[in-house]
């Protein structure tokens, strides 16, 4: 009895996990966006010496979750997808940075402050769309 | 003078372990650390990474004999919005002894997703120490008078306590503000809950990275100030025979990943210990745990 109802708690947290993952993956948090974060400008756009300190935060922070470049892991997304260089605004991916998204494993970037969250924005924008990550 | 030279033996067997540890591990991660040593951000350590951190405090009390208090700490990411990490803590004090003297297992758990204007972290701790010097805390009416106790008699009184904390934290325009609010019942000898306070304001020198590597540029370092102290306890609320302290703070990321930090700070009455020198050193190993995180 004791056992059944373990492997249930067991199996309910796994499915909750589970579920938590795919909602970041499949971009459910890009509804989450308030308007006014929606339309923010990268006050970087494509500058060059951006994209460049950007590659370096991403390795910092971010390359053991998401790759090295950036085309994702077993267990974190790509972010070469359509939905992260094209579906989603510069606005939505500074939210989701500075938010994170916890209950995917996701944390908060704040502690790197705007500049440097929108260094990285510039360098994951300048990488292409996989045809495989579509 | 054999204390002495047995108080400076211990502090050069710290050093070589630490040089040790650090060296073992050639996982590269930048670690991006507040610099400060007593009150807590609203960051939580990334899920997945390890953090191996020893702190340090030296000082050397009115009347009493200079120390040194120093606990090696790690610190896992569980998830993103619960932390977890377990001290080991020791002191040497100058003509007398060399111990340790517990342990200590933290954790932080941020309870609302999301970042906000101000974000509350809920923090649990339990202590098993005696004649601790580390002071990772100030509360109730800790301070110099404690210091003056030989570590023969002070480890007789042992604390078996737990300790809660209100975290604050706030990040504004480049600046983090936090504030700590503390709380401590030692349930081995009956004592009253024990109150404290510390609050923390730093920032990196500059925002934004450069697009080179660089070693001693201003994004490497964080600068700022802390201040701590006691607010009595249940029977008696207040500053009254508390301690309190001020300093500035300021840390400095390699690129190797390791942090060092170090602060000089201050008592600011006569019940303080008149000059603490805190110094940090931290390494951050990225996924330690991978196969196991999900």
């Amino acid at each position: 009895m004791i056992r059944t109802s373990k492997s249930r708690l067991a199996f309910t947290l796994l499915l909750f996990s589970a579920l938590a993952v795919s909602a970041t993956s499949n971009g459910a948090w890009m509804n989450k966006v308030p308007e006014r974060d929606r339309d923010k400008q990268n006050p970087y756009g494509d500058q060059a010496d951006a994209i460049a300190a950007g590659q370096r935060i991403f390795h910092d922070h971010c390359a053991h979750c998401h790759g090295a470049d950036a085309e994702g892991t077993k267990k974190r997304p790509s972010l070469r997808t359509e939905r992260v260089q094209q579906q989603a605004t510069e606005g939505d991916l500074h939210w989701l940075l500075v938010n994170g998204s916890m209950g995917a494993g996701m944390p908060s970037w704040s502690k790197l402050g705007d500049p440097q969250i929108w260094q990285v924005i510039a360098y994951v924008r300048s990488l292409k769309v996989e045809q495989a990550a579509k | 003078m054999a204390a002495r030279v047995s108080f400076l033996r211990s502090l050069i067997v710290i050093g070589v372990w630490l040089g040790l540890a650090l060296l073992c591990f050639s996982v590269r991660s930048a670690a991006q650390e507040r610099p400060y040593f007593v009150t807590y951000s609203q960051d939580m350590e990334e899920p997945g990474n390890l953090d191996i951190e020893s702190f340090n405090v030296v000082g050397n009390p009115k009347g009493g004999d200079a120390f040194m208090g120093s606990d090696a700490e790690l610190e896992y990411g569980v998830t993103a919005w619960w932390t977890t990490e377990f001290y080991l803590d020791g002191q040497a004090t100058s003509d007398q002894s060399t111990i340790f003297t517990g342990f200590r297992w933290e954790n932080r758990v941020r309870p609302w997703m999301g970042e906000h204007w101000i974000n509350p972290v809920l923090y649990a701790e339990l202590e098993d120490t005696s004649a601790d010097k580390t002071l990772r805390e100030v509360v109730g009416h800790d301070g110099n008078p404690d210091m003056l106790v030989p570590n023969g008699l002070a480890r007789l009184d042992k604390e078996r306590e737990i300790e809660l904390k209100l975290i604050l934290g706030s990040n504004v325009r480049g600046w983090n503000i936090s504030e700590n609010f503390i709380t401590e019942k030692n349930f081995q000898n009956g004592d009253p809950w024990e109150f404290g306070y510390a609050l923390g304001v730093s920032r990196p020198l500059k925002l934004a990275a450069s697009a080179q590597e660089c070693i001693f540029c201003a994004e490497k370092f964080q600068a700022g100030a802390e201040l701590y102290g006691g607010l009595g306890d249940a029977k008696g609320f207040g500053t009254s025979f508390t301690s309190q302290y001020f300093g500035p703070t300021i840390n400095w990321t390699a690129p190797n990943g390791m942090t060092i930090g170090m602060s000089p700070q201050f008592g600011l009455n006569s019940y303080s210990i008149p000059f603490l020198f805190r110094f940090s050193i931290s390494y951050e190993i990225e996924q330690v745990f991978s196969r196991f995180h999900r």
